[in-house]
């Protein structure tokens, strides 16, 4: 029986709603008012504070990735070590948070920064937020989950056997660490860094809560060009650091999927 | 003497991770029995100092806005989940009986809203909507409304999910199944529903469970695609940014029901797991017993 068929109200409604919305952008970016005009978004990409935001975005990615790594694969190694029925409850604790509003977490996070540790350091009139470290801190909240998670995934299904093979090979802890379990676990700290590295160039509540207005990054730039006070914002410098911002997911996309040798079912996008 | 404690520093280690993890949760939901008025207003700003306990801020905590907030979350997170599993379940099925290679292009474009940013997702649909809303005006109908936004945003970054728990499933299920309830007398509809659908069950409601967490969980797409009332997640950002903050026993409200339910799913896993485990060593005790 032909069942194609049964696709076709979503391949409308995909074509309607996602492939169709991506044009806009490209569309509102040299469209002011119903007229063509490339002059705003040539002044967006002429502007030199707009790509020393992006810079200082990508940046903060690099290491907020870095230190969930650091702090993650510990975490991932040891929990893949324990007894599965340990491991198996300690990982729920580890994930609970995801599932948790993150606004409200970041929110959390706001207020103690903000009024909490400065009365327990005795600093009345100081806060902590608003500062790089602060917005850093948070980030890597936010996203030690979604690093522990595929390591924990991949060490867990690694083959005990390989590590009793290099001990009877004369391998202390240390070099069986370096030349069987790290090398094994490549894909789990591929999927890690693409899990936090991309959310993390994009993210704009975090800043936007903990930046205090002092410090902020590449998506609350895009934030303020579409969400003015005022009401309409403008299309046309959103539309354009939004394609600039693509562009950055794709191309760390790519370099990702480079890495990753074994394909997922499906294919993959880039 | 060194293994113990090396063994000592990992849980020292683990149980600092989660810690930092909790923190946050644990200070709101500290903080929730903190009597936050001053005078005769109520303002969570200063979520810093204790002033004494009180219930007051369960007992107003779905009053206004945020009360309507909630609604409107639930609305449009049991919505979307029944349309995007109903689409997405019908789509994974149609999309399997497609020719390889149309079949990967349709894959591969499904991967879009998984791959793209939320912000990107946010603001594609509202650029959308916006071109419609001028478009609708100019012709003398009413703006698109902020419900059926949020629905269509929601549906369409859900679908994609579905339809990949769902594939997965079909793959592993037999052709066979079907025609062998064909050679039985169904009809291919009734081949369908009451051999293919069943066989397949697992997947459509883990994709159901994804749809309804997504839908939930979803902050910056909403956000784009709102303008006036929004879900929950956006009410807590524009109180957060606000003079007046945000009430911390929502913290209690949200956490309380998802460690349960969480711990719940859990302990019915490692149950199993340990029968499993049990029963393994059985058959392996009986072998041994034989030889």
């Amino acid at each position: 029986m032909k069942r194609k068929f049964f696709a076709y109200p979503y391949i409308v409604w995909m074509i309607l709603f996602i492939v169709a919305p991506m044009l806009f952008i490209l569309y509102y970016s040299v469209n002011v008012g119903g007229a063509w005009t490339i002059t705003k978004a040539w002044a967006t990409l002429s502007d030199a504070g707009k790509w020393n935001i992006l810079w200082t975005s990508v940046v903060m990615a690099f290491k907020t990735t870095l230190i969930c790594l650091l702090l993650g694969y510990p975490i991932a190694y040891i929990l893949s070590n324990m007894s599965k029925t340990v491991a198996g409850f300690l990982s729920v604790l580890f994930f609970v948070p995801m599932w948790m509003n993150f606004v409200l977490r970041t929110y959390a996070w706001q207020a103690i920064l903000e009024y909490f540790l400065p009365n327990l350091l005795g600093m009345k009139d100081s806060t902590l937020t608003g500062t790089e470290a602060a917005v850093l801190m948070v980030l890597v909240y936010n996203f030690l989950p979604f690093m522990i998670m595929p390591l924990y995934n991949t060490l867990a299904k690694l083959d005990k056997s390989l590590l009793e093979a290099a001990r009877d090979l004369g391998a202390n802890s240390i070099l069986t660490f370096l030349r069987v379990v790290l090398p094994l676990s490549i894909p789990g700290i591929v999927s890690g860094i693409t899990m936090v590295f991309i959310p993390a160039i994009t993210a704009f509540t975090v800043p936007a809560l903990i930046g205090n207005g002092k410090y902020y990054l590449y998506g609350n730039e895009i934030e303020l060009a579409f969400k003015t006070l005022s009401g309409q914002g403008d299309y046309a410098v959103g539309s354009t650091l939004s394609i600039i911002l693509l562009i950055c997911v794709v191309v760390s996309t790519i370099i990702m999927n480079y890495f990753d040798k074994d394909q997922k079912q499906g294919g993959q996008m880039w | 003497m060194v293994k113990k404690i090396s063994r000592s520093f990992k849980y020292v280690y683990l149980a600092l991770m989660i810690l930092f993890l909790y923190i946050p949760i644990l200070y709101l939901i500290v903080f929730s029995f903190n009597d936050f008025s001053t005078g005769r207003r109520i303002s969570y700003a200063n979520l810093g100092a204790w002033k004494g306990f009180t219930l007051h801020n369960y007992t107003t905590l779905f009053t206004g806005e945020a009360g309507q907030a909630l609604l409107l979350t639930l609305e449009v997170a049991g919505i979307t989940s029944i349309l995007a599993t109903l689409i997405g379940t019908a789509a994974a099925i149609g999309i399997y009986s497609m020719k390889k290679r149309t079949r990967n292009l349709v894959l591969n474009a499904s991967q879009l809203p998984m791959v793209n940013p939320d912000l990107v997702t946010g603001i594609t649909f509202m650029m959308l909507f916006a071109f419609v809303n001028t478009l609708l005006v100019n012709l003398g109908y009413r703006k698109v409304g902020d419900m059926t936004k949020l629905l269509i945003a929601h549906i369409s970054f859900s679908i994609p999910y579905v339809i990949f728990s769902v594939m997965p499933r079909l793959r592993q299920s037999s052709d066979l199944l079907y025609e062998a309830a064909m050679d039985l007398g169904c009809s291919p509809m009734q081949a369908l529903f009451k051999a293919v659908i069943p066989d397949i069950m697992p997947g459509i409601t883990s994709g159901f469970v994804m749809a309804l967490t997504m839908s939930l969980d979803d902050f910056v797409v909403s956000y784009f695609v709102s303008d006036l009332k929004s879900v929950l997640s956006v009410y807590i950002y524009s109180a957060a940014r606000g003079a007046k903050g945000v009430n911390p026993a929502l913290a209690t409200v949200i956490f309380i029901p998802l460690v349960t339910l969480l711990l719940l799913v859990n302990f019915r896993r490692i149950a199993k797991e340990r029968e499993y485990e049990i029963q393994n060593k059985k058959v392996k005790l009986k072998d041994k017993g034989g030889k």
